[in-house]
C-alpha cells in the first residue's frame, strides 16, 4: 500500500517532498487578503462597551447620548439582538450531566466576567464608534465574584449562576483495574499537586468578522477570520433563522487561529445581528485589549496524581483528580469540557499499565470563557504523567531514559487499548526514545552537566514522551449533538487546459493546506504541481466539510483529495482508452501526458483529452459523457481516532541567583505517519514547541482577587520572542495509519504537547542539588527562586 | 514635522492634510490628528501589507520605514511623519535585499499565516543594512521586537543568516 507514495524518484511524485508553499508569496509581497484588510462598499465598523465588572446586575444603560452623536447608526443593546438571535448553550449530550447558562450576543440584565461586551455601537468609522461609547451609561450593582478554584468549590460560597446547586459545570469518572490494591501492594509511591494557568493563543491578527446582510435577496455574507467555515454557516442560519444555502461564509487568509478562531464569540454573532438590523455591511476587528478579555483562554487545571510502582520501577497505577476552572460559560459549540476530558484519558499514554482512575471537575468563575486550543489537554497530561515518571526515577535510582524504557509499550505490542479507552492502533515510543538518546548525545550531555555543577553551573536535561489524539471520527463532536462535520470533501476538475482546480474543504491558516493538498493532487494525478489550483474556505463553492482543526488537514483532508484524485484519473483514463482504442488499464498518466502503462511512452497530453471532451465531443464514441469533474467526500472509518507518538528532549540552565531560564537547546523525535511535506512537518513542530515553550516558562492571564485580568497587553503579557527560544532538532520515525491509503495523521499540536513538559523536568533536573522542586508551570523567575527558598 | 492648530485636537473630527512620499510617489491625504500612520497606510492609502498587531509598539507587525529607518507606524501619528519618505513592504518589494530576503523566506518556509512577516522583512533589511555580517544571536537579538506565534523563530533566523552569508560572499553588495 505504502510503496507507490514514497519512491522520489519518479516523475511527479510529490508526497515526502521538502517544497516551498506555493500561496507564501502573496503574503511575502504585503499582498496578503486577511479580513482585517477588507473594506465593502458601505460598510460600517462595530465597537463594544464592555463591563468593568467580573459579575454585577445591569441595573439600567442609557444610549441615548451615544445615538445622537453624528455618524453612529446603530446602538444595540442585549435585547435588541435577542429579538432576532435565538440563544446558544455550550453543552454536548455525550457529556453526561454537562449544565451550562444560555448565551445571546449580548447580555440582558447580568454580566458575568469583566469585559464581556454589553453594549454596540455601528459608525462610520472605529473612532466615530469608540467615541459613542464614552457616551453609554450603565448602571451596574455589584454581585459576589467567583474567581478561583477554591472559592468556587466553596459550599457556601458566592454562585456563577444564581439559582443553580453550585458552580460546577461537568463531573467525569474513570475506573478500570484495580487501583486501591495496585497502591496498596506498591513498593513506591510518588504523589504531587500541579498547577496550570490560564494562558491564550494571542494569534497576531486578532479576531476579524465582516457581516454583509443583503435584505433584498435575504443573503448573508460573512467574511470571518475563522477555521471553520461550515461550522459558522450553520450556526449563523439556524441563530438567525436564515435559510442555510443563504448564508456564505469566506475565511480567506487568517493571522493565526490555533483553536482559538473556531469558537462562538458573542461579539461575532453580534455582528452578524448588527448588520441584519442595518441591512449594510458591519466589520468588526478586536484590538489587543479586547483579544485578551474576550479571545478564550486554555488550561487553568489543578491536578492532583499518583503513580503506583513495583520495586524494579514497573508503572502498576495511577490515580488522578483534575479541576479545571472554564469561565462563567461553556464555550459554544465544542463545549469547555474537551480540555479536561483529554487531560484525563491521556494521562499515562505512552506507558502500558492497566489500573487507573481519574475523576475530571469542571467549574464555572467569573473569568472569560476557556475552550479548545492548541494541543488541548495535552500539555497538562504530558507535563503530569513525566514529571511523575521522573519523580519515580529519581526515587529509584533510575535514569530517566532507562524507567520510560521499562515502561513504554513496546513497538510490537500493538494494537493497544489505553486504560482509559483510547485505542491505538500502531506507536513507536521504543524506537522515538532510541533515537532521542543518541540525537541529544545524552551521556556527553550528562558529563557535561556533572562537570558544570562543580563550577556552579545548573543545568537541567529533560525528556518527555507523548501520545497525541488527531483525526477525529464523529466519537468528538458529532455523537454529542454538535454540527460538526467529521468528513471532509473535495471536488476536483480538468479544466479545458489540462490543469487541476481541486476544490476542498480543509481550510488554510499558514500551516501548509494548501501546499500539501496540490502536492497529493499532482502525486495521484501525474501532473506537475503548478497545474494544481487548490480552493478553500468559501462555503459557497467548497464541499461541506470538517475543515482544518486537531490535526485533521493532512489525515482527513489529505486522504479527500487522494481518493478525489484518483477518482478523476479514472474517469480521465476511461476517455483516454476511448480516443486511443486501449484499455484503460494498459495506460497511465505521467506529467500531464497519458503514457503506456507498461512501457511509458507517451501518447497523448491530458490537455488533448480536455480539449477533445469539452469542445469536440462530437469525436467521443456516442452514449459516451465524459465526466471532468468528481465531487468525493471522506469521512475517518476504523479507529475513531488517530494517535500520533514522539518525544521530546531539552537541555538548559537556571541562574540560581536570579531564577532566571536560559533555553538552550530542543530536540524532538516525532512520529507522524506519513509526512507529505517535510519542511511544513518540521516547521508545525517548531512552532508548536515554541507555543509550548512559552506557556512553559512566560504566559499567564493573571487574575486580581475581584477578577479583573492584571496583564491583558503585549507589554504585559510575556510571549516567547526570538531572543528567549533554542533552535530546535527534530528527527521522525514514520509509522503510517492503515486506515487510509495515505497513512498521515497529523503533525499540528506535538510540539505544543510535551514542550512544557519537558522544560518542567529540566528545571527540576537542575534545581535537584538543592531538593527543590517546581511543579507549577508557568515556572516564572520567582517560582524558581521560591522553590531555592532564595525569595 | 508640520504643526498645526492645537484648537484641532480638541474637536476629533477635524483633519489636516498630509504629504508623504510612499514607496517612491507623492501621496497627500487627509488625516484625524488622532490617527496613527499605520491606520493612515492601512485606510487611507490601502497598503494593507502593514498589519497592526497590538498597538504599542510591542510586536513589530507595522514596521514601515519612515526616511530610510524602521519605525513603529502604530506608535506615530501620521501627521508626525508629514513631509517624510514612507517606505512600505509594498514598495520595498522591488528592490535587491528585500527580495533576498523575500526570496530565502520563502525557500525555508520562513512564515505560515504571514502576519508578522512583513514587519519582520523591513527589520531584517533594517538589520543587514546596518550589520553586514550579523552572528545568529545577533539577528535573534535584532528580532527580538517581532513577535511571530506561527514559526518558533528558527527558519526566519536561517533565512536572515542565509542572505547576510550569501550578500557577504557577493562583496557586500545590496
Amino acid at each position: 500500500m505504502s510503496a507507490p507514495l514514497t519512491s522520489l524518484d519518479r516523475p511527479n511524485s510529490y508526497i515526502g517532498r521538502a517544497l516551498p508553499r506555493p500561496n507564501a508569496k502573496r503574503l511575502l509581497a504585503g499582498r496578503g487578503r486577511y479580513v482585517s484588510d477588507l473594506k465593502l462598499p458601505r460598510m460600517l465598523y462595530a465597537a463594544f462597551l464592555r463591563s468593568p465588572h467580573a459579575h454585577a446586575k445591569i441595573v439600567s444603560i442609557k444610549i441615548d447620548e451615544a445615538c445622537a452623536r453624528e455618524g453612529v447608526h446603530l446602538v444595540a443593546t442585549g435585547a435588541d439582538l435577542a429579538k432576532i438571535c435565538t440563544p446558544w448553550t455550550g453543552t454536548l449530550d455525550h457529556f453526561k450531566g454537562m449544565t451550562s447558562a444560555p448565551q445571546l450576543p449580548l447580555p440582558l440584565d447580568r454580566v458575568v466576567w469583566a469585559g464581556q461586551a454589553v453594549v454596540a455601537v455601528v459608525a462610520e468609522s472605529r473612532a466615530i464608534a469608540e467615541d459613542a461609547l464614552e457616551l453609554i451609561e450603565v448602571d451596574y450593582e455589584d454581585l459576589p465574584v467567583v474567581v478561583d478554584i477554591d472559592g468556587a468549590r466553596k459550599a457556601d460560597g458566592p454562585l456563577v449562576n444564581p439559582g443553580s446547586a453550585n458552580n460546577t459545570c461537568f463531573r467525569s469518572q474513570l475506573d478500570s483495574g484495580v487501583v486501591d490494591d495496585a497502591f496498596a501492594h506498591a513498593a513506591h509511591v510518588v504523589e504531587e499537586e500541579f498547577s496550570f494557568g490560564r494562558h491564550t493563543a494571542v494569534t497576531l491578527e486578532p479576531r476579524a468578522i465582516i457581516a454583509d446582510y443583503d435584505p433584498s435577496a435575504g443573503m448573508l455574507t460573512v467574511h470571518h477570520g475563522t477555521q471553520t467555515p461550515y461550522q459558522f454557516q450553520d450556526l449563523y442560519s439556524r441563530h438567525y433563522n436564515i435559510p442555510e444555502a443563504r448564508v456564505r461564509v469566506i475565511a480567506t487568509d487568517i493571522g493565526g487561529s490555533f483553536g482559538m478562531k473556531l469558537h462562538v464569540y458573542h461579539e461575532d454573532m453580534a455582528v452578524v445581528g448588527l448588520s441584519i438590523l442595518l441591512g449594510r455591511p458591519v466589520k468588526y476587528v478586536a484590538d489587543r485589549m479586547e483579544s485578551f478579555v474576550s479571545d478564550i483562554h486554555a488550561r487553568d487545571h489543578r491536578v492532583r496524581a499518583r503513580v503506583a510502582l513495583d520495586a524494579k520501577g514497573e508503572i502498576l497505577a495511577m490515580d488522578v483528580l483534575d479541576l479545571t476552572a472554564i469561565g462563567a460559560f461553556s464555550t459554544y459549540p465544542r463545549t469547555s469540557v474537551v480540555e479536561g476530558n483529554q487531560v484525563i484519558r491521556l494521562i499515562g499514554a505512552p506507558y502500558r499499565f492497566k489500573n487507573y482512575r481519574a475523576t475530571l471537575e469542571v467549574i464555572f468563575q467569573n473569568k472569560v470563557q476557556t475552550s479548545q486550543y492548541r494541543a488541548v489537554g495535552h500539555p497538562i497530561a504530558c507535563a503530569v504523567t513525566e514529571r511523575l515518571v521522573d519523580m519515580a526515577a529519581s526515587k529509584l535510582g533510575l535514569d530517566p531514559f532507562a524507567i520510560r524504557a521499562q515502561n513504554v509499550i513496546p513497538d510490537d505490542a500493538y494494537p493497544q487499548t489505553s486504560p482509559t479507552g483510547y485505542r491505538f492502533e500502531a506507536l513507536s515510543h521504543q524506537a522515538c526514545l532510541k533515537r532521542l538518546h543518541e540525537m541529544m548525545g545524552y551521556d556527553a550531555l550528562r558529563a557535561e552537566q556533572a562537570d558544570l555543577r562543580k563550577r556552579g553551573i545548573y543545568r537541567g536535561i529533560g525528556i518527555a514522551a507523548f501520545v497525541e489524539i488527531t483525526n477525529p471520527s464523529p466519537a468528538f463532536y458529532g455523537v454529542g449533538g454538535a454540527r460538526i462535520s467529521s468528513q471532509d470533501g473535495a471536488i476536483l476538475s480538468l479544466t479545458p487546459s489540462g490543469e487541476v482546480r481541486c476544490l476542498i474543504s480543509v481550510t488554510e491558516q499558514g500551516q501548509g493546506t494548501e501546499a500539501i493538498i496540490s502536492q497529493i493532487v499532482a502525486d495521484q494525478l501525474g501532473l506537475a504541481q503548478e497545474c494544481v489550483k487548490v480552493i478553500t474556505g468559501d462555503t459557497e463553492v467548497t464541499p461541506h466539510g470538517g475543515a482544518t482543526w486537531a490535526c485533521r488537514g493532512a489525515g482527513i483532508g489529505g486522504e479527500t483529495a487522494l481518493q478525489a484524485t484518483r477518482a478523476l484519473k479514472r474517469n480521465i483514463l476511461e476517455i483516454a482508452a476511448l480516443i486511443l482504442q486501449e484499455q484503460p488499464s494498459a495506460l497511465d498518466i505521467l506529467d500531464g501526458e497519458i503514457v503506456d502503462a507498461s512501457t511509458r511512452n507517451p501518447r497523448l497530453p491530458i490537455a488533448e483529452i480536455a480539449r477533445i471532451a469539452y469542445f469536440r465531443s462530437d469525436t467521443l464514441p456516442p452514449g459516451t459523457q465524459a465526466q471532468l469533474t468528481v465531487s468525493h467526500h471522506f469521512a475517518p472509518q476504523g479507529y475513531p481516532f488517530a494517535f500520533t507518538n514522539g518525544i521530546q528532549g531539552c537541555s538548559l540552565e537556571v541562574d540560581v541567583e536570579t531564577g532566571f531560564i536560559k533555553l538552550l537547546k530542543h530536540f524532538i523525535v516525532e512520529d507522524c505517519g506519513r509526512v507529505i511535506n517535510p519542511m511544513l512537518v518540521d516547521e508545525q513542530l517548531r512552532g508548536g514547541i515554541v507555543q509550548g515553550l512559552g506557556a512553559a516558562l512566560f504566559e499567564e492571564c493573571r487574575y486580581s482577587d475581584t477578577g479583573q485580568l492584571m496583564n491583558g497587553s503585549l507589554a504585559d503579557y510575556l510571549v516567547p520572542m526570538p531572543m528567549e527560544m533554542p533552535d530546535i532538532v527534530i528527527a521522525h520515525v514514520e509509522t503510517p495509519t492503515a486506515d487510509t491509503e495515505l497513512g498521515a495523521k497529523g503533525v499540528g499540536e506535538a510540539g505544543t504537547a510535551a514542550a512544557s513538559a519537558c522544560v518542567l523536568n529540566a528545571v527540576n533536573d537542575a534545581i535537584a542539588p538543592f531538593d527543590a522542586t517546581i511543579s507549577s508551570i508557568p515556572i516564572t523567575p520567582a517560582k524558581v527562586l521560591k522553590a531555592l527558598k532564595r525569595f | 514635522m508640520s504643526g498645526f492648530d492645537d484648537s484641532l485636537l480638541n474637536e476629533a473630527d477635524e483633519t489636516v492634510r498630509v504629504r508623504f512620499v510612499v514607496n517612491g510617489r507623492k501621496v497627500a491625504c487627509e488625516v484625524a490628528p488622532r490617527d496613527t500612520l499605520v491606520d493612515c497606510l492601512r485606510d487611507k492609502l490601502e497598503l494593507t501589507g502593514t498589519h497592526a498587531g497590538c498597538e504599542m509598539g510591542a510586536c513589530g507587525a507595522c514596521l514601515v520605514q519612515l526616511d530610510g529607518r524602521a519605525v513603529h507606524s502604530c506608535l506615530i501619528f501620521a501627521v508626525q511623519a508629514d513631509g517624510g519618505r514612507i517606505d512600505t513592504i509594498e514598495g520595498l518589494s522591488e528592490s535587491g535585499l528585500l527580495a533576498d530576503l523575500q526570496a530565502e523566506f520563502h525557500r525555508r518556509n520562513a512564515l505560515q499565516c504571514g502576519f508578522c512577516t512583513p514587519g519582520m522583512l523591513i527589520n531584517a533589511h533594517e538589520l543587514l543594512s546596518q550589520t553586514a555580517q550579523p552572528s545568529r544571536e545577533d539577528i535573534r537579538d535584532a528580532l527580538s521586537g517581532n513577535y511571530c506565534r506561527c514559526t518558533g523563530y528558527e527558519a526566519i533566523v536561517d533565512a536572515i543568516d542565509a542572505v547576510a552569508k550569501a550578500h557577504g560572499e557577493n562583496g557586500g553588495a545590496t
